[in-house]
């Protein structure tokens, strides 16, 4: 277990720059999730810690130790191949037990750890398979025993589930969350899925485009979004997002300088009859999910909205609706579209 | 610890020796492979007395000459060092043992002077000895060779690409009794060589007629297991769908096979025209065999009777083994990537 | 099957229109109207035999027909061609080649040149298989590697691949003879010159080297296909194991390269059997009978003797197509073995 110290961490391929500085503190033991859209440089940034990119500046550093120069083997950290990445033609048994073999450790210590690693992860009757044998979510369990064995100051996991089911992908992370808690290791998850980011991480870095939007624990990201972008990205559906002053807002006070105005879906009610409505949705689609209901559509100036109601919705398509805003869950943002000042 | 030449990847960023033994293996590779064929082109340009002199020099060179006023010959110029140390250029006239008589180019009125031979060195000036080229073209029949070869190798691949492509329509689209049968005996003579059946085939080419034909080189080959299975495992990829739709559009058959899967086959076809190219301009032991009359030879058999005949004649069999190699060496230059990648993926050549 | 017998172009795309596929479409289409009415009358289910006919046909008559006769010509002798005319004479043949006092020693064959083939062909595919595959190997393994112009020093390497035999074994001539570029090397070297052609043994392993030089481009090419379909990220998870890079080697790369290694030795092995253009070229089987091979033998007497016998080239021709068969056998075995262990 260790903690991770990124500085001025930056990646150019050519004349393209995928990481444009990136500062980050993991504590020992701390579960830490990278979230950002696809090709916005997450794999990049994990791989460089893990040392199989190099970073073309700054500083990596592994319990306060600068690794910036060593090579991946050098560094002490396991890795959880977005493929899984298992040897096609070593049994289970020996996919795990490669890396131990590796080190030249005791036979008998090599075979204590595999099984331990087997049993914790209900590997035990397929030691003697095949990674081609075994179904989508053993081969996972098979990639994150790899890593469990080595002992490993961090571990790092490149989107593991994305290769499930849906089904399979909400056990798996049910579990992951257990093996944290059980192993207590430090973590570094890579996902594209603010979901996977929410429920497992203690804390969440949002990057864009090669750059840190924010870092916090997940409620503050969902509650203070430091920025549009975060705001837009944490929470489903999206946050909406009306321009200040425009009509709908006629009823609000904008702080000074605002820009942009934001209130997610579940922060929006549908009036009831007779309510003061803050703005009239025209309403397109509506989503029933059974326990809720989503209706989206346009308000009257045109910008496109979603307002969460209960699951007894009644509007159907071409109905107009008032909705009100929880005036404790505004959002605002300026020029910059950073968030201003709650 | 250090990266070795046997992992993929070296550490990134890092030049270590490993990657200095790589590139060093590869400007090895450069010279051992190009070397012999550049070497080649470059001795076919010297005249025959260049091309037996020892060490041979490197570039095509030929001695230097002038006219002299008074002599009926050009006459070869050296350089010479006079009894003072002196350098001098002159050319000589005649050559008396190991003397020669040599004159003053800038003063031809000038007595001869004597000058012993080990005084002088010629002077030579880069040339190219076009004639290797032009004569062999001229005095042997070297562009009937590359004529017949052209003609077999077009009709061959042509013939090839027609009767494999029908072949592994049938075997790719439909079921049939006997196609098993059919399948197995594709697989199980990809491995027959004419090798083994040289004097057989050679009756049966007699017995029809074609002996010293160029059909009796043409037709043997055209049937190709390996086209048949090329182009069977590609045809299997097209989607069944396509072809009942035009069933449903009342197309033949033929149709089908002519205006459907032909055109959708075309980078097999490509890959299997490009290895049928190769195999008939290159093709060696049975012309030698079945070919007996020099007007009927191709390029490789042609080249191979020189080397025969024309043991001295070395400035011909240079330029001519160029001519023969040169259409490849252009083919290769502009499909090399698809040629090589045909050849990855299908595992022969 | 190994992985690089799979035709990759997964997605048919339609080829360009363009004036070769106008002509060829044309060309194709003077047969819609008979292949129609053959349709018509024969029915759809007859179809799939006319598609097959002509291939059949020239199958019949240049590869099983001849592989009959030759059956028949290795149990007749004379030398007449019919085989009609020929007199049966048994296994005569057959006991011609095997006639030796002792068969490590071809001069006390009477077949003595079949024989002196035979050890030639062994000596030139064994230490060919070697160096071919070796070479071919460490080629690969470089150029698998992070490298600038990849493409180009492929080329560089695969260039020689379609060199016709002939000319491989000119080039080659000409450098090697006795005032060529390799003896004035030697002799700038302060050397003597050799004469690599004459001296039985430098013309063997010259024989050898000329093959290697011309081929070992192609299996090159697939071995490295072979490396290149090994996925980058299981070096990666190598790499995050600490794995030392002869382990990588020993433990990954070669039992993943394996399938295509069993490919490319099979096929130098079933190509080394039946090499005969360059060596011919190059030193026409000599000196002596030095280079000698197999195929030469069966050529030469079956056309270049002056009694052209076919019984004996038909007998040692189906001893030939004999290991040829056993060794094809043996690469499928060795496929389908390494496709059933993957799927295990
Ligand atoms: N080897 C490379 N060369 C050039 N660009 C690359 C390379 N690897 C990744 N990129 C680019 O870097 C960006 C970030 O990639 P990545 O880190 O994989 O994104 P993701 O956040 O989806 O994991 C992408 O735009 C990708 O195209
Ligand atoms: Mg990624």
């Amino acid at each position: 277990m260790a903690s991770l110290t990124l500085r001025e961490v930056t990646k150019a391929y050519g004349a393209t720059q995928i990481l444009k500085g990136i500062d980050l503190e993991v504590a020992d033991g701390e579960f830490v999730v990278f979230v950002g859209p696809s090709g916005c440089g997450k794999s990049t940034l994990l791989r460089a810690i893990a040392g199989l990119e190099r970073v073309t500046s700054g500083r990596i550093a592994i319990d306060g130790r600068d690794v910036t120069q060593e090579r991946a083997s050098e560094r002490g950290l396991a890795m959880v191949f977005q493929s899984y990445a298992l040897y096609p033609h070593m049994s289970v048994y020996r996919n795990i037990a490669f890396a131990l073999e590796n080190l030249r450790m005791p036979r008998e210590e090599i075979d204590a750890r595999v099984r331990r690693a087997a049993k914790m992860l209900r590997l035990e009757p397929y030691l003697d398979r095949k990674p081609g044998a075994l179904s989508g979510g053993q081969r996972q369990r098979v990639a994150i025993g790899r890593a469990v064995v080595r002992d490993p100051k961090i571990f790092l996991f490149d989107e593991p589930l994305s290769n499930l089911d849906a089904e399979l992908r909400v056990a798996t992370r049910k579990e992951l969350a257990a093996l944290h808690a059980e192993i207590g290791g430090t973590i570094i998850y890579v996902t594209h899925d603010q979901v996977e980011a929410m429920t497992l991480a203690d804390r969440i870095v949002v990057l864009q485009a090669g750059k840190v939007e924010q870092i916090g624990a997940p409620l503050d990201l969902y509650n203070r979004p430091a920025n549009r972008f975060v705001a837009g990205f944490i929470g489903s559906p999206k946050m909406n997002f009306l321009a200040a002053g425009s009509a709908p807002l006629a009823a609000l006070a904008a702080p000074a300088g605002a820009r942009t105005f934001g209130v997610r879906p579940e922060h929006a009610m549908i009036a009831r009859d007779g309510e003061a409505a803050d703005a009239r949705l025209s309403v397109d689609i509506v989503e029933r999910l059974g326990g809720e209901s989503y209706a989206y559509g346009a308000l009257q100036d045109g910008a496109p909205f979603c307002v969460r109601a209960g699951d007894a919705l009644a509007a159907r398509r071409g109905d107009s609706i008032g909705v009100r805003f929880d005036r404790a869950r505004l959002h605002w943002f300026g020029e910059d579209d950073l968030a201003l000042g709650a | 610890m250090k990266a070795s030449l046997l992992t993929r990847r070296r550490a990134p960023g890092r030049l270590d020796w490993t990657d200095i033994v790589s590139y060093a293996y590869l400007a090895l590779g450069v010279v051992m492979m190009f070397g012999p064929v550049l070497w080649l082109a470059l001795s076919s340009f010297k005249t025959p007395a260049a091309l037996i002199e020892f060490p041979p020099s490197f570039l095509p060179a030929a001695q230097r000459v002038v006219t002299v006023e008074g002599y009926a010959q050009p006459l070869e110029l050296y350089r010479v060092r006079q009894p003072d140390g002196s350098v001098k250029e002159m050319a000589q006239i005649r050559r008396v043992g190991l003397q020669a008589q040599m004159v003053d180019p800038a003063a031809p009125a000038a007595a001869p002077v004597r000058v012993p031979i080990e005084a002088r060195e010629p002077l030579r000036e880069i040339a190219f000895a076009w004639s290797n080229y032009t004569e062999p073209l001229k005095a042997f029949s070297f562009g009937r060779f590359f004529a017949n070869s052209l003609f077999v190798t077009v009709v061959a691949t042509l013939i090839t690409l027609l009767i494999n492509s029908m072949a592994a329509y049938a075997l790719s689209i439909y079921e049939f009794r006997g196609k098993t049968a059919a399948l197995t005996m594709v697989i199980g003579t990809l491995m027959i060589p004419i090798t083994i059946i040289l004097a057989p085939v050679y009756l049966v080419v007699s017995a029809i007629g074609l002996n010293n034909s160029l059909w009796a080189v043409i037709l043997p080959g055209a049937a190709t297991p390996t086209g048949v299975f090329l182009l069977r495992q590609y045809m299997l990829t097209l989607p069944r769908d396509l072809i009942e739709a035009a069933r449903m559009d009342h197309a033949s058959e033929w149709r089908i096979y002519a205006r459907i899967v032909m055109p959708l086959a075309a980078p097999a076809l490509a890959v299997l025209a490009i290895f049928s190219i190769m195999w008939r301009w290159n093709e060696f032991l049975w012309p030698l065999a079945v070919l007996t009359r020099s007007e009927v030879y191709t390029l490789q058999i042609g080249l191979n009777a020189f080397q025969g005949e024309l043991q001295t004649q070395w400035h011909y069999l240079l330029a001519m083994t160029v001519m023969t190699l040169l259409p490849v060496a252009l083919v290769f230059v502009f499909l090399q990537r698809f040629i090589t990648t045909g050849i990855a993926n299908t595992g022969m050549k | 099957m190994s992985s690089t017998q799979a035709p990759t172009q997964a997605a048919p795309k339609p080829a360009r229109e363009g004036l070769g596929g106008r002509v060829v479409a044309a060309a194709l289409g003077l047969f819609d109207a008979p292949m129609a009415w053959l349709q018509r009358a024969l029915g759809l289910g007859a179809m799939p035999y006319a598609f097959l006919a002509p291939n059949v046909l020239f199958f019949g008559v240049f590869v099983f027909l001849p592989i009959a006769i030759n059956l028949v010509y290795a149990v007749t002798g004379g030398v007449n061609i019919y085989p009609s005319q020929r007199p049966f004479v048994g296994a005569d043949h057959f006991r011609a080649l095997g006639d030796c006092a002792s068969f490590l020693d071809p001069a006390t064959c009477r077949e003595d040149h079949f024989w002196r083939g035979v050890r030639n062909t062994l000596v030139f595919t064994f230490f060919q298989m070697i160096a071919m595959v070796g070479s071919a190997l460490v080629t690969a393994l470089v150029l698998n590697r992070r490298i600038v112009a990849r493409g180009f020093f492929r080329a560089v390497f695969f260039f020689p691949v379609l060199l016709s035999p002939v000319v491989v074994a000119l080039i080659w001539k000409w450098i090697l003879q006795r005032d060529g570029l390799l003896n004035a090397a030697l002799v700038a070297a302060g050397g003597e010159k050799i004469l690599f052609l004459v001296e039985p043994t430098w013309a063997m392993a010259w024989a050898i080297f000329v093959s290697v030089w011309a081929h070992m481009g192609f299996y090159t090419l697939i071995l490295l296909a072979g490396l290149q379909a090994i996925p980058a990220d299981i070096y990666e998870a190598a790499e995050m194991d600490g794995t030392p890079p002869t382990r990588v080697f020993w433990r990954l790369t070669l039992p993943l390269l394996w399938p295509n290694l069993v490919v490319v030795l099979v096929l130098v092995l079933i190509r080394g059997v039946q090499t005969f253009d360059e060596v011919f070229v190059l030193t026409g089987g000599g000196p002596g009978t030095a280079t000698l091979m197999v195929v030469q033998y069966i050529y030469e007497t079956a056309f270049a003797n002056p009694v052209q016998n076919f019984g004996l080239a038909g007998a040692a021709s189906i001893l030939l197509g004999a290991l040829l068969f056993a060794l094809t056998m043996l690469q499928l075995a060795l496929a389908r073995g390494k496709s059933k262990e993957a799927r295990a």
